[in-house]
């Protein structure tokens, strides 16, 4: 029998659902989204037939040669077939914030102050890699 | 039953390394077709340098590599839940080694495929108490800030220093899993003060043994400064961190290996979090590669999780092991110019 020791904390339950719904959500849209993309649906800002003749580039040149957009830039291109995966892309990746936003609630109350300063750094730092500002380099 | 088992495994082995042997034929093939850029109209986009060639047909239907990526992916998922190990240690060597998807690409799309794993284990690992959020966010933060660092010099570098330090990489993690032992329930005598001050200890129920288990760590500060490294590397090279983070977490700084196991799977979805950002962010997200290589992974580890009651796990891990090998070789002779 399991003793009351081993409870789950709030805010881990919390994480765990929230994590539970956004993944099949998200997972979800990415299968509904490519299903669309494969099937010509909506035109691609990259024919299909040609990504096989630049998917060996580096990035860069592949960025390059198809102006294709980087950052968030893609939202514009929302129309189009493959851009539209983003959608489901973008919400796996963005899963992570929203569960540290809603533990921090949880936190508050018990007054865990070392664990609202690392989810709040946290959030910084993955709020940070999401915003487009830092590119990299191309060689 | 067991023998029908085995020789599915085995079936799944030889159709894995007939389709990766045939991905460098068929991209030859392609290859010898002159090097295409569109000129003109890019659909939706603006125009073309005016520079660039006209596009000639590629020899290879486009449909067939994410086929082949599904394919591929799908044995790798098995394979990783018989080898215990992750999923994207295996992706990126030999989807970078055998296929014509330059390393950006398959580096962003294995991070996609490590990041979907974890995001997909984490709420039942959480829920199950063998997933510490104690543990993990101290580490994560760390993890995950140095994932971006090593995601913007892994795209920076030049494609063969990258093949370079991908095969020694992979080589290494070889010799790790060859080498580090496991313990089950380590001994920790003197919790540290950090992880005493944060509150990282824990219970869970073994059921294995049908206790509950008490746990604390020691040497907080020197497994967080070990994480730097792991996370520089897990973006660089697009790898999932799992083969690092478990020796860390279980032998260095005393977690249960349950514990350390779980923890560290939960840990992934955010330290590739990060990295990938920096590389969708980069435009080195093809969806063409990501979603059938995510949709291979997960159902190959359903199928691998079935499997693993009645295949014999040592023999497979040597399988994978071997299998890895071959491919840091491969990473490493084409980074050198050796065997491209």
């Amino acid at each position: 029998m399991t003793s009351d020791k081993t409870k789950v904390s709030e805010e881990q339950i919390t994480y765990a659902n929230i994590l539970n719904i956004g993944m099949s959500v998200g997972f979800v849209i990415l299968c509904i989204t490519f299903l669309l993309y494969v099937f010509g649906v909506f035109p691609s800002f990259v024919p299909i037939e040609e990504l096989s003749r630049h998917w060996g580039k580096k990035v860069h040149q592949f960025n390059h040669d198809l102006q294709a957009p980087t950052g968030w830039n893609w939202v514009h291109f929302i129309g189009k077939g493959d851009y539209l995966n983003f959608i489901g892309v973008a919400i796996l990746a963005g899963l992570t914030i929203v569960c540290y936003l809603a533990i921090l609630p949880a936190l508050l109350r018990k007054k865990d102050m070392p664990y609202v300063i690392i989810a709040i750094a946290e959030v910084l730092v993955l709020t940070l890699a999401a915003s487009g500002v830092l590119r990299a380099g191309g060689h | 039953m067991v023998h029908w088992n085995a020789r599915l495994l085995m079936f799944f082995i030889v159709v894995l390394i007939g389709v990766v042997a045939a991905g460098p034929v068929m991209a030859s093939s392609d290859a010898a077709a002159p090097a295409a850029q569109g000129q003109g109209e890019v659909h939706g986009g603006a125009p073309a340098p005016p520079s660039a060639p006209a596009a000639v047909p590629s020899a290879t239907p486009w449909w067939v590599w994410p086929v082949v990526l599904f394919i591929v992916t799908f044995i790798l998922g098995i394979l990783a839940v018989l080898g215990g190990v992750g999923g994207g240690v295996l992706y990126v060597p030999i989807i970078g080694g055998f296929f014509p998807f330059n390393l950006d690409f398959v580096r962003g799309a294995g991070l996609m495929v490590a990041l979907a794993g974890a995001l997909a284990a984490g709420p039942g690992l959480l829920k199950r108490n063998l997933a510490s959020l104690r543990l993990a966010l101290p580490v994560a933060l760390i993890a995950s800030s140095s994932a971006i660092v090593g995601a913007m010099i892994g795209l920076a570098l030049p494609q063969d220093v990258v093949q370079i330090a991908l095969g020694v990489t992979i080589l290494g993690i070889v010799g790790i899993m060859l080498m580090a032992g496991k313990s089950d329930f380590p001994k920790v005598p003197h919790p540290d003060k950090l992880s005493q001050a944060l509150g990282i200890m824990g219970i869970y129920r073994e059921e294995s043994i049908g206790k509950e288990v008490e746990w604390n760590i020691h040497r907080t500060i020197p497994g967080l400064i070990l994480f730097i490294g792991i996370g520089v590397m897990a973006g660089m090279f697009g790898l999932g961190a799992g083969w690092a983070n478990v020796p860390v977490l279980n032998l260095l700084m005393g977690a249960p290996l349950k514990i350390s196991v779980a923890t560290s799977k939960f840990l992934l979805s955010i330290t590739d979090t990060s990295a990938a950002w920096i590389y969708m962010n980069n435009g080195a997200v093809l969806p063409m590669m990501v979603v059938p290589s995510i949709i291979g992974i997960m159902l190959g580890s359903i199928v691998g999780v079935k499997i693993l009651a009645k295949a014999k796990p040592k023999a497979i891990k040597w399988m994978v092991l071997a299998l890895l090998l071959f491919a840091g070789l491969r990473a490493l002779l084409k980074g050198l110019n050796i065997w491209k």
